[in-house]
């Protein structure tokens, strides 16, 4: 591990540990921020990002429908300040199709929850966080491994989550 | 002022690149035409819808769709009244695509305008198929999309509840892909529940005891993914059994979910508009027979236009175009392509006040 680089593993019991991960995080988010979330199926994706435009848009008074955004690709949200993103690239194949979503310019203006990134690796920025949710022998408790550049230890500082 | 127009629709908002001639007359209209290019088929080998995002491949494809549209209708621009084109929501690219298209028509020819909601466009299908009268509830159910919607005007619609999470065309696509099925996954999970028994597995039918038509679709994936594990772990494969079983058990848990949900967005419904209003379906789940059948016994007097005109079409948006031009809410706001345009953004569950019109 380099000395520049920030990781640790958190093991999380229940849907409503993940969301408070979700909650904690939110408010240290800003624009240009990118989280990768990796993981199969039913990890708890969505439901980590849905937390996130949750606490961000609760902060500033709305709360709106988060739809899955598997279909359309991106779904954008007011985060206050900046936009939030939602990708999800699972029915992405070719990453030649990222310049026709924008993906680029949100990089740098929004904050970016991107579910199923790998095809778009090459193409995202260095300064990503990369978080992989992992199921267990338990129906309810995931890991989340999270790998990132060192700024990022701050925004995952968790006294209380 | 003649209420008879001819209408061109285009629609390019998410897959499928569609223009239709509709010939409008109250308290109907007659398609002409309705010409789809779709992806589905095309890229069904890949084992997934592969999304048609690239503004390009839509604007490369829009043309002909006009173009064939027109021929099959036998009519030529000069007989078209209005034009009427999805500005949302959408995949961006798509839409600015049929946008630009659409303008340019117009332009070239002193057409009038108008923009229309994709949303809008499924859910007053009812009225061009089944001369559905104001109000009714639809249940727009689709790969993207799942909510009840109270039609009470061509621009009055009252989100009744929806999905907190996936849509079920979603759900029908994941656990076509857990189980090994082609895609796309909602004809094959039907295939395959066919011969499947629905009470060997019991999968969860999430929000069932809240008193709202809201509902969740997520946590079933997950359901029969580890439903799919455990055979493993346990017979070390899945028999063709298991999957028709898994299916079955799957399909059950939707239909009881929709169904009770739907029950209670009538009784919502009726609290509103004060009757008791018909219901509708429409989006592409609606062609699950399992589904119709479950909402028939909710509602006997379903109305469920033909497969056809449920999932992506131009006909429904040449209609709704018809319908918002005939009521006077020609907007020239509505011609900015957005990717997001709900229906209703009063009861939308807004919270406080700050909400900005332009990312609604």
């Amino acid at each position: 591990m380099s000395a520049d680089e920030f990781r640790t593993s958190l093991t999380l019991t229940s849907p409503d540990q993940t969301a408070r991960l979700a909650h904690a995080i939110a408010p240290r988010l800003s624009a240009g921020d990118v989280l990768l979330l990796n993981g199969p199926i039913g990890a708890g994706k969505s439901h980590f990002a849905r937390h996130i435009i949750r606490s961000r848009q609760a902060a500033i008074g709305l709360s709106e429908d988060i739809p899955s955004p598997t279909f359309l690709l991106v779904q954008t949200y007011n985060a206050g300040g900046c936009d939030i993103w939602h990708c999800d690239f699972y029915r992405l194949n070719d990453p030649q199709e990222l310049d026709e979503l924008g993906l680029e310019e949100a990089c740098e203006t929004a904050i970016c929850l991107i579910e199923w990134p790998d095809i778009a690796l090459d193409y995202l920025p260095a300064g990503a966080a990369h978080i992989t949710l992992s199921m267990t022998e338990d129906e309810d408790t995931r890991q989340f491994d999270i790998r990132a550049p060192r700024r990022w230890a701050g925004i995952f500082a968790l006294e209380d989550a | 002022m003649t209420h008879n127009l001819t209408v061109l629709g285009i629609e390019s908002s998410c897959d499928d690149t569609a223009a239709a001639v509709l010939r409008c007359s109250p308290p109907g209209g007659e398609i002409m035409s309705s010409v789809v290019f779709g992806q589905g088929a095309l890229h069904a080998e890949f084992g997934g819808v592969v999304p048609e995002i690239a503004a390009r491949a839509h604007a490369e494809k829009l043309d002909l769709a006009v173009e064939q549209a027109l021929g099959e209708a036998g009519c030529g621009l000069s007989d078209i009244g209005l034009i009427a084109v999805t500005s949302g929501p959408g995949l961006i690219g798509g839409v600015m695509s049929g946008v630009m298209c659409a303008r340019g028509l117009a332009a070239g020819r002193g057409l009038p305008l108008i923009g229309v909601n994709h949303l809008a466009g499924h859910a007053l299908t009812p009225r061009l198929t089944d001369n559905a009268a104001y109000p009714y509830v639809m249940l727009l159910v689709s790969g993207g999309h799942c909510q009840f919607l109270l039609v009470q005007a061509a621009d009055r619609f009252t989100r009744l509840g929806g999905t907190i999470d996936d849509a079920p065309g979603e759900a029908f696509d994941k656990v076509a892909r857990i189980l090994g099925l082609e895609q796309p996954g909602g004809p094959a999970v039907e295939k395959a529940a066919r011969d499947g028994d629905p009470h060997r597995f019991r999968f969860p039918r999430p929000l069932l005891d809240r008193d709202n038509a809201d509902m969740s679709f997520s946590g079933l994936k997950t359901a029969v993914l580890r439903q799919r594990d455990q055979l493993i772990t346990d017979q070390g494969g899945l028999y063709p059994r298991d999957r028709q079983d898994i299916c079955a058990g799957f399909q059950a848990a939707i239909c009881d979910v929709l169904s009770h949900k739907t029950r209670l967005a009538l009784d919502i419904a009726t609290g509103i508009a004060g009757a008791n209003p018909p219901l509708a379906v429409a989006g592409g789940v609606a062609a699950n027979s399992a589904i119709r059948s479950a909402l028939t016994k909710v509602s006997t007097g379903l109305m469920a236009p033909p497969q056809r005109l449920c999932t992506d079409n131009a006909a429904m948006i040449a209609w709704a175009g018809y319908e918002k031009h005939m009521a006077g809410h020609a907007d020239p706001g509505d011609l900015v392509p957005r990717p997001r345009w709900p229906l209703d953004d009063q009861s939308a569950p807004l919270l406080g006040s700050g909400k900005k019109g332009a990312k609604a």
